[in-house]
C-alpha cells in the first residue's frame, strides 16, 4: 500500500468512544484518585471492565490468542491491531495516565505471556480476562539492584525435581498493578504475575527466564505500595517472593539453558511491541496539556498565528506552534512503530525511536504548559501541574530515555552490547 | 489505513534520484561551492531524471500527474547529495509548478510542455524580499491593475538563474493579497543586478536581485487569470519541499557523521563507541524520522485536498529549520576541528542549514 495517513475507522470510533469516556469517567475523577492515593478507582475498574466485554475484549490483552492457536492468531488479529491499541492508549491517557494502568486486563504479564509463551500456556493464562470479574496481571523485572540493567536479575528460581515445581526466591519492586495483579480481592478475578527470575546465574543472561505466578501464591507478599510524584492512582507495589512454589509448565520459553541468549532477547523482544504503546501514552497525557492551554489562551484572547514567519511571531506563539510539531511528530513515530508490528516488520529501532521522542515530548509540553499558565498552571485547581507530574514517568518506564537512546545508538551504528556500553 | 511504504514506482524513482545524487551532486559539490558554479552537464543530468516532466500530464507535454508525496521523497533523496545542485535542477519547477497547481487552461497550454520539452532551460520564479521581516503572505513588491495591464513595483533577492531566465514568475502584493505574475525576459522596467547575491551558503547556485520599475503585465499573465489563485496552496507545496529538502541534508550530515565515528579512534576506542557521540547521533536519527514524518503528512495531504495541509505543510517547515540546524550543527561537532574545516561537506551543510528558516520560496513539489 502506498503512504498514507487516514486513520483506519476502527481507530476513529475507539477515539470518538474514549473521548466520552475520558470526560465522563477520567476526568472527573483525577484530581480525587491524585489526592487519594492507593484508594481503588473501583467504578471506573467494574465500568471499564463491562464496556469492554460488550465490545468484544480487554485492551492490551491479545484478545484472539486466548483459544492459543497459532492460526486463529493469524486469521483473526486485524493488521491494525497494535495501532489500534497505541490509538486507544493515546485517548485514555488523554483522559488520566494513572487511570489507563487500572484498565482492567493483562497489561504487560499477558504481553509476556503472549510473545514467550507456547499456544498451551496462552490458553492456559489468557483466558480469564474476558471473563465476569475484572481481572489484572502484571509483570516483575525491577530489583533493588537491577533496573534497566535486567540482567543483573539475582532473583532465583530453582527445579524441585521431586514435586516438579520451581522453588523461588527474590524480591521485586516497582511492579506497575502488582497489587491488583496478585492480592486477592472479592471484586476482582485471579490474576497473575510474570516474574523474572534466573535458573542459572553463571549462564547470565542465557539462564533468565519468566515465570507466571498465580495470584495469592503462598510465600509471595505484597510489602509495600510506592508513594509517587504522579500516576498515583496506579499501585506500583513491590514484592517479595520466599520458598514460592511454582508448577513446573509456568516457565515461559524453553526450560533448559541454553548457551545462547536467544531466549532472553525474545523476551526482550517484548519491548519493540510495547515501547510504542507507552509512548503513545505519553502523547496522550502532553495532547491533554496542550490543548488545556489552547483553551486557556483562547479565553484571554490570546490567539496563535499559523502561518507567520517564525520571527514575526510572539513568544508563546512560538511556544505552542513548536509544542503542535513535537506532539504530532511524536505521534507519528507511535503510528510508524506499531504498523511495522502489525505488518510483521522488525522494528526496534523505530520503536525505540518513538519512546524517545515521546519521552522528551510529553514531559517538555507539560513542563511548558504549567510555565506558560504561571500560577494557573501550578496550582492544584486545575490539571496541568498533575499531568506535568503524570508526564515525567513515560521517560522512565518501559526502558528510560538513556536507555532507549542506547538502543537507538546501537541500531544506527549496528554495535552489539560490547561495542557500545 | 495508515501506510508507510512508497509505491514500487515511487521506490524505482527513489533509487535512480539517489543514484544522481551520491554519484554526481555528491561528488560535485564542494568544487560547485568553492568555484561558485554549477556546471550545465550536470545539471541537465539532473533534469533528466525527469522530476519535473513526470509531475506534468501528458495534455502538457509531460508523462505523469503531480503528486506532493513523490515530490517530497524524490526531493529528499536529491538534497541528500547536495542542495546548491537540487535547487539548480528543479529551479524550472520553480515556474511550472505553480502554474500546474493554479494556473488557467491557457497558460498551463502556453508554457507547460515548453518548459519540458527538451534540455534543462532556466525558467525562475522570485518571492523572496530583502527584509528582516519577509513574510510571504505581506509582499512588499506590489501590483497595481491600471487599465489592461498589472503594473509591478519593487525588488527581489535570492532569484535563481534571473541572469539568464527566459521567464519569470514575480510574486507581489495585490491589494492585501498575494498572487503570481508571469514575466518574459527583458521586460521593460525589469532589471537583474549584475552582482551575484553573495550568501553563507548555496555558493553554487547564481542567485540575483531583480528590480521592478513599473513593470507592465497584461491580465491574462496574472497566475490564475483574472481571479488569480490561492497561494496558500502555492506556498504549502514551497514549504514541505523546503522541509523534504531539509530532511535531506540533515541526513546527509547525518550519515557522514557516522561514518565518521566509526572510523575516528579515541583513547583506544572509535569515537561512537562513546556515550557522548552516540547519543547525540540517536537523537539525530530520531528527529530527522519525526521531520520526515511529518513532511510525509503534509504531502499526503496536499495530495488529497485536505483543509488542514496548509498548517501541516506550516508546522512541518517548522519542524524542519530547527532540526536541520541542529543536526548539521551536530554533524560539525561530532568531527570535532576537522567538521570546521572546508575538506569535509559538513561545515557547507550547516551553512546550508541555517538557509532554510530563509528559503521559501526556492523550491516546490
Amino acid at each position: 500500500m502506498p503512504i498514507e495517513f487516514e486513520a483506519p475507522k476502527p481507530i476513529t470510533q475507539a477515539q470518538f468512544v474514549l473521548k466520552t469516556v475520558a470526560d465522563e469517567m477520567m476526568r472527573p475523577k483525577s484530581r480525587y484518585f491524585d489526592e487519594h492515593e492507593h484508594e481503588i478507582p473501583w467504578d471506573y475498574i467494574e465500568f471499564m471492565h463491562s464496556a469492554m466485554k460488550a465490545m468484544g475484549g480487554s485492551a492490551l490483552a491479545p484478545r484472539e490468542g486466548s483459544n492459543g492457536s497459532e492460526e486463529s492468531d493469524n486469521d483473526k488479529r486485524p493488521p491494525i491491531g497494535y495501532q489500534l491499541i497505541a490509538a486507544q492508549l493515546e485517548a485514555l491517557s488523554w483522559g488520566d495516565v494513572g487511570m489507563y494502568h487500572c484498565l482492567p486486563g493483562g497489561g504487560l504479564g499477558a504481553a509476556a505471556v503472549y510473545s514467550a509463551g507456547t499456544p498451551e500456556q496462552r490458553a492456559k493464562f489468557l483466558a480469564r480476562f474476558n471473563e465476569d470479574k475484572p481481572t489484572f496481571a502484571a509483570m516483575c523485572i525491577t530489583e533493588a539492584g537491577a533496573g534497566s540493567d535486567n540482567s543483573a536479575i539475582r532473583t532465583r528460581a530453582v527445579l524441585d525435581e521431586k514435586t516438579n515445581e520451581w522453588i523461588i526466591n527474590g524480591e521485586k519492586i516497582f511492579v506497575t498493578g502488582g497489587d491488583k495483579s496478585f492480592t486477592e480481592y472479592e471484586k476482582l478475578g485471579k490474576g497473575f504475575i510474570v516474574v523474572w527470575a534466573s535458573i542459572d546465574p553463571a549462564a547470565k543472561r542465557a539462564g533468565m527466564r519468566a515465570f507466571v505466578v498465580e495470584g495469592g501464591t503462598p510465600g509471595v507478599k505484597v510489602t509495600k505500595l510506592e508513594n509517587k510524584m504522579g500516576i498515583r492512582v496506579s499501585d506500583t507495589a513491590a514484592i517479595s517472593l520466599v520458598d514460592a512454589r511454582v508448577p513446573f509448565e509456568n516457565i515461559l520459553g524453553s526450560p533448559t539453558v541454553e548457551t545462547n541468549t536467544a531466549g532472553f532477547k525474545k523476551a526482550m523482544a517484548t519491548f519493540d511491541a510495547t515501547r510504542p504503546l507507552v509512548a503513545a501514552t505519553g502523547v496522550g497525557v502532553a495532547r491533554a496539556a496542550l490543548e488545556f492551554l489552547k483553551e486557556k489562551l483562547v479565553e484571554k484572547g490570546v490567539q496563535i498565528r499559523y502561518g507567520l514567519p517564525r520571527q514575526k511571531l510572539t513568544n508563546i506563539e512560538r511556544e505552542v506552534i513548536d509544542m503542535d510539531v513535537m506532539l504530532k511528530s511524536a505521534w507519528l513515530m507511535v503510528i510508524k512503530a506499531v504498523w511495522m508490528a502489525d505488518n510483521k516488520i522488525p522494528n526496534a529501532l523505530e520503536s525505540s525511536m518513538s519512546k524517545v521522542k515521546a519521552g522528551d515530548v510529553s514531559t517538555k509540553v507539560t513542563q511548558k504548559v504549567v510555565e506558560i499558565l504561571g500560577p494557573l498552571g501550578y496550582s492544584r485547581e486545575f490539571l496541568a501541574e498533575k499531568w506535568f507530574r503524570d508526564a515525567k514517568i513515560t521517560d522512565i518506564y518501559e526502558g528510560t530515555g538513556q536507555i532507549n537512546r542506547l538502543v537507538v545508538a546501537r541500531n544506527i551504528l549496528g554495535y552489539s552490547g560490547k561495542d557500545l556500553r | 489505513m495508515y501506510s508507510f511504504d512508497p509505491t514500487e514506482e515511487q521506490q524505482m524513482l527513489i533509487d535512480a534520484v539517489n543514484k544522481f545524487a551520491v554519484n554526481d551532486l555528491r561528488s560535485a559539490a564542494h568544487e560547485a561551492e568553492e568555484g561558485r558554479v554549477l556546471p550545465k552537464k550536470l545539471i541537465n543530468k539532473g533534469w533528466e531524471l525527469g522530476l519535473l516532466q513526470a509531475s506534468i500530464p501528458e495534455t502538457y507535454g509531460g508523462f505523469g500527474e503531480r503528486s506532493a508525496v513523490t515530490g517530497v521523497l524524490a526531493l529528499e533523496e536529491m538534497a541528500f547529495g547536495d542542495l546548491a545542485g537540487t535547487l539548480a535542477v528543479t529551479t524550472p519547477s520553480l515556474f511550472a509548478m505553480p502554474i500546474l497547481i493554479a494556473g488557467t487552461e491557457d497558460q498551463k497550454q502556453a508554457y507547460l510542455s515548453k518548459i519540458i520539452e527538451g534540455e534543462w532551460v532556466p525558467f525562475t520564479a522570485a518571492l523572496i524580499e530583502y527584509a528582516f521581516d519577509f513574510d510571504p503572505n505581506e509582499l512588499k513588491t506590489t501590483a497595481t491593475l491600471e487599465g489592461k495591464d498589472y503594473i509591478l513595483n519593487g525588488e527581489k533577492a535570492f532569484v535563481p538563474f534571473a541572469n539568464e531566465a527566459e521567464m519569470i514568475l514575480v510574486y507581489a502584493n495585490l491589494g492585501g493579497q498575494t498572487q503570481a505574475f508571469i514575466l518574459p525576459k527583458g521586460a521593460a522596467g525589469l532589471t537583474v543586478s549584475d552582482e551575484r547575491e553573495k550568501l553563507m551558503g548555496l555558493n553554487a547556485l547564481p542567485m540575483y536581485r531583480v528590480k521592478f520599475d513599473g513593470v507592465k503585465v497584461p491580465v491574462s499573465n496574472r497566475l490564475g487569470g483574472v481571479q488569480g489563485m490561492d497561494f496558500e496552496q502555492v506556498l504549502a507545496s514551497m514549504r514541505i519541499a523546503a522541509a523534504s529538502a531539509a530532511v535531506g541534508v540533515a541526513n546527509a550530515a547525518f550519515e557522514y557523521s557516522k561514518d565518521y565515528a566509526k572510523e575516528r579512534e579515541v583513547f583506544g576506542v572509535k569515537v561512537a563507541q562513546k556515550q557522548a557521540i552516540a547519543f547525540m547521533l540517536a537523537e539525530m536519527r530520531t528527529e530527522i524520522e519525526a521531520t520526515r514524518l511529518l513532511t510525509w503528512e503534509a504531502a499526503w495531504k496536499i495530495d488529497r485536498g485536505r483543509e488542514d495541509a496548509s498548517n501541516d505543510a506550516y508546522l512541518a517547515y517548522t519542524g524542519a529549520m530547527d532540526m536541520v540546524m541542529m543536526v548539521t550543527d551536530r554533524a560539525v561537532q561530532i568531527l570535532g576541528g576537522h567538521g570546521y574545516i572546508r575538506e569535509h561537506p559538513v561545515e557547507m551543510w550547516m551553512r546550508n542549514g541555517r538557509g532554510f528558516a530563509a528559503f521559501t520560496g526556492l523550491a516546490i513539489v
